[in-house]
Formats: C-alpha cells, structure tokens, sequence
C-alpha cells in the first residue's frame, strides 16, 4: 500500500513530467494560452495514460519485445481516439481549442515514457497508480503555467476578467512566453527545492 | 577578485574601469538625448527619466536579493541599459511602458543571466524586443517633431513608400518621426566622436553593420535592383545609434577584429532582410539580438594565435 502511493506522488512532486522530466513540453507550450484548455488537455492526457498503462501492464507479458513499441501506440492511439470523440460530441468548443494536439496525445512523450519505464515493467494496480500521479502532475503543472499565461497574457482566468484597465502582455500569450514561463518557473520550483535540502 | 589575465601575452595595463567606460558612454549619449527632447518636446524627458529609473531600482532590488554589493548598481551600466531603452522607444507612449521594460531589460536581459559581464544579449535591446511584441501598438505610435503643424502620429520613414518625403537634411538633423535617441544622427555623431577618441568603441563593428546594410538595400532597394538608396537606409531609422552605441557592447560582441567584422556584417544582413522583405519597417533590434546569440561561436572560430606559436 505504501508503494502504491510513493508511485502515485512522485509524479506530482519529485518525478513531476512538465518541470521535473521535462517530458511532453509540445501540447505544454501550446495549448496553456488559458486555464480551460490546461485543465482540457491534462483530464484528457490523465485519461489516456491511466487506460493505457492499465492495459499494457495487463498484457505485458504477451507482447513481444521488438515490436513492444508499436505495440505500445497502438494501445494508445485506441485511447486518444476514445478521447477525441468524446471531446468532439460533447465538448466541441474545448475539441476546437485543443486542435491537433489532442490526436497528437498519441506520441506524447509522457504517456508513451511511462508505458516504456514503467507499465511494460509493473503490476496493475501500481502502473495505476503511476498514470494517476503522473497525469495528475501534467495537469497541475499545465494548470500553474496556464494560470499565470492566461492572467497576465489577457487579464482573464478561466474566461472570466480578473484584472480591469488592463493592457495584456502580448508576449506572454504568444509561444516564447510560454517558453520563458515555463524557463521562469523551473526555475523558481529548482531553487525552492535546493534551498529546502539545503535547510 | 581574479587578478590574472588570461590571454596571449604581450599585455598592456590600463586605467579604464568598468565605471569608468559606462559614464563615458552614457556621456556621449547626451547629446541625443537633447536633440531628442527639443525635436519631440518634454514627453520624451518623461520617458528617458523613467526607463533609467526603471534600471536603476531593479538593479539595485536585484543586487540585494542576490545578496551582491548593492552599490555596484553605481557603476553606471543599468543606467546605460535605461538611457539606451529609452532612446529606442517613441516619444509618445504610455508612462508604464518604459518602467516595465527597464525592468525586463535588467531581470531577463541582465540579472538572471548573472549580472553583468554575464549576460548573452543587449539588456536594452531585450527590454525593448519585449516591449514591441508585447505592445505593437504603443511602440509604433511615432510623433511628430513639434514643429510641424500636424501632431497626428505617422509612420517612420523607413515604412513609406520611397523616401521622396524627406531630404537627407532632414534625415541627418532629425525633422523626422522616430524613436527618442535615433532621429537625430548629427547629435549621434559628435557622441560617436567622443567614443572614438577615448577609444572606447572600435569602428569594425559599426562600420561592417551600417555598410552592409547601405550595399545590401543599395543592390536589393524598393527602386529597383542595384537604385537602392544608400545614404537613406542608412540615415533613417536607427542603423547610426543601433551600430555604434548597442552592438559594440563589450560583453555582448566578439573580441577580435576578424569576429567583430563577421559580428557587423551578419547585423547588417539581418536587418537589411527585415527592413526589406520582413513584416516590421525597422531590424536593428532583432538583428543585434540574433547576432548576440551567435557572439560565442564567432568567438570560437576567431581565436587568436597566440605570439611566438608556430602553426603545425
């Protein structure tokens, strides 16, 4: 029990995809332009990793080991399928907003990363675990990034104006300020965490 | 402090200082600055007053909270940085616009790259690169020098059609919309007179960017294939403040004369292709920036022969 829950907070904190494995920056820097889309992107990522870890621990042991990895896709594109017509019947304004990214699920470094490191590896319950701390990781992380993009990039948060009078930094809507949120909050969670071992 | 040199010898002492070198350019500026406050009147005070008060408090914040002397924010390079940010925004704009950028020029251009003499490109030019992508509209507003009898903002010379609008005169003394510092060119040159005789500023870079700016826009000009008009690209906009005072920060441009050449003449091309294909009338900014980023593999490939070595 208490390994299961060590899988499952790693991937929120010391193992965390965005800013500590730097895994899946792609759909990262593209879709945190507002808290919607993060909060969109990482449920349906979460959603897909937990499916396709679950399966592929249950038949790892039936897959081949060279072709493991197209073994790996093909699981996993049966889930972002799922998920994008999901999205797209029941929520077509988030489905547009999200675009290709969501297809692009399929070969995202996170969900792809932790079939090969870890579901190919594990029991079920664990690899589980696994996706839920990790997909939950991606979404937070997505959420902090997108926070602050959508807030000083528009003056709004979840479509709502927080700031009045304000003149939105076009910079950081635009793909370097993802960049340099990103960079800027790395950063700053880097040196937090140093000085907190250090202490 | 590091008290050995390292660097082929023969070695010559000299008394010039940092301190020293930033107050003599913030000096040669002077001249500008005033040309640009009596073409553009007292707003443009406001904005060079605050961009430099803007750099000198970040400076001095940051400095604290990473527990360095704070008094070195008296050596005279964040308010370099703010002069110079000031001087590349138009007269015009809002009173926040140069207090934000004097403050992203010195954190993400300055402080978080590790202070001076660390940093990988042109503070100012950071500042105002973020400024122009951030507020498009407020940092294309031009005014109009004061005496002209309509105040409405227009565009820069540089993004009319042809330049039939303006004498060379006119470009040289500064009858013309721009930015605070560039306008003026006369102004520009007797601080470019002082730079070179204190031998501050070596004329490789300046003379490499603007003349391959002038030859490119001459072959390749709106007028046609090799009518372009030289002295025109290179009198409007701001090539002459661009190439003399911000690419040939020492920190920011190679170290030997062959890198400082191929330093001026990938400015030179860069903002020649901006200027003429490229969706903005002016690429001075981006294009010393972009050189910037190439300064360490230029200095890698220029490395000097050290005396007395034989090549194998």
């Amino acid at each position: 029990m208490k390994k299961l829950f060590k899988e499952f907070f790693k991937g929120i904190g010391s193992e965390n995809p965005t800013f500590r494995l730097i895994l899946g920056l792609c759909p990262t820097l593209a879709v945190s332009t507002s808290v919607i889309n993060g909060i969109g992107m990482g449920a349906a990522a979460t959603f897909v990793l937990i499916g396709s870890n679950m399966i592929i621990s249950l038949v790892r042991r039936f897959i081949p080991d060279e072709i493991r990895i197209p073994c790996f896709i093909v699981i996993i594109a049966t889930f972002v399928t799922i998920v994008e017509l999901t999205m797209k019947a029941y929520a077509p304004e988030l489905s547009k907003a999200l675009g290709i990214f969501v297809p692009l699920i399929v070969v995202n470094c996170i969900v792809l990363g932790r079939a090969e490191a870890f579901a190919c590896k594990q029991g079920v319950l664990a690899s589980i675990m696994d996706a839920l701390g990790m997909g939950l990781g991606f979404t937070l992380a997505l959420v902090l990034i997108s926070v602050v993009r959508e807030l000083l990039g528009s003056g709004t948060l979840a479509g709502f104006l927080i700031i009045k009078n304000f003149e939105p930094v076009l910079y950081i809507a635009l793909a370097p300020g993802a960049l340099l949120v990103i960079g800027l909050l790395i950063g700053g969670i880097n040196y937090i965490s140093r000085k907190g071992r250090a202490a | 402090m590091n008290k050995f040199t390292v660097s082929p010898s023969p070695h010559i002492k000299s008394d010039n200082t940092t301190k020293k070198i930033m107050w003599a350019v913030v000096l040669s500026l002077m001249p500008s600055g005033v040309a640009g406050i009596y073409i553009f009147g007292l707003s443009s005070l406001n904005v060079i007053v605050l961009s430099i008060l803007s750099c000198f408090f970040t400076e001095a914040v940051f400095l604290k909270l990473r527990n360095k002397d704070a008094k070195t924010v008296l050596d005279g390079s964040a308010i370099l940085t703010g002069l110079l940010l000031a001087y590349n925004l138009p007269p015009g704009v809002p009173f926040w616009i140069p207090v934000v950028g004097g403050a992203v020029s010195i954190v993400l251009g300055k402080q978080l790259f590790g202070g001076l003499g660390q940093n990988i490109f042109n503070p100012a030019l950071v500042g105002r690169a973020f400024l122009q992508i951030s507020w498009p509209v407020y940092l294309t507003a031009w005014k109009n020098p004061k005496w002209w009898p309509d105040a409405v903002s227009t565009a820069t010379p540089l993004a009319k059609e042809g330049s039939s609008h303006f004498s060379y005169m006119d470009l040289f003394l500064g009858n013309r919309s721009g930015c605070i510092g560039e306008v003026c060119v006369a102004a520009l040159l007797i601080g470019v007179l002082f730079l070179l005789v204190t031998k501050i500023i070596s004329l490789e870079i300046p003379l490499s960017f603007i003349g391959t700016v002038g030859i490119i826009s001459w072959i390749f000009g709106k007028q046609g294939f090799f009518k372009g008009d030289f002295l025109f690209s290179v009198l409007a906009g701001g090539l002459i403040l661009g190439a003399f005072f911000m690419a040939t920060d020492y920190v920011t441009s190679p170290l030997t004369k062959k890198g400082k050449i191929i330093f001026g003449i990938g400015c030179g091309i860069i903002t020649a292709i901006i200027r003429l294909r490229g969706s903005y009338p002016e690429g001075v900014c981006y294009s010393i920036l972009f050189m910037n980023a190439a300064v360490p593999i230029i200095d890698r490939f220029t490395k000097v022969r050290k005396y007395g070595l034989v090549k194998k």
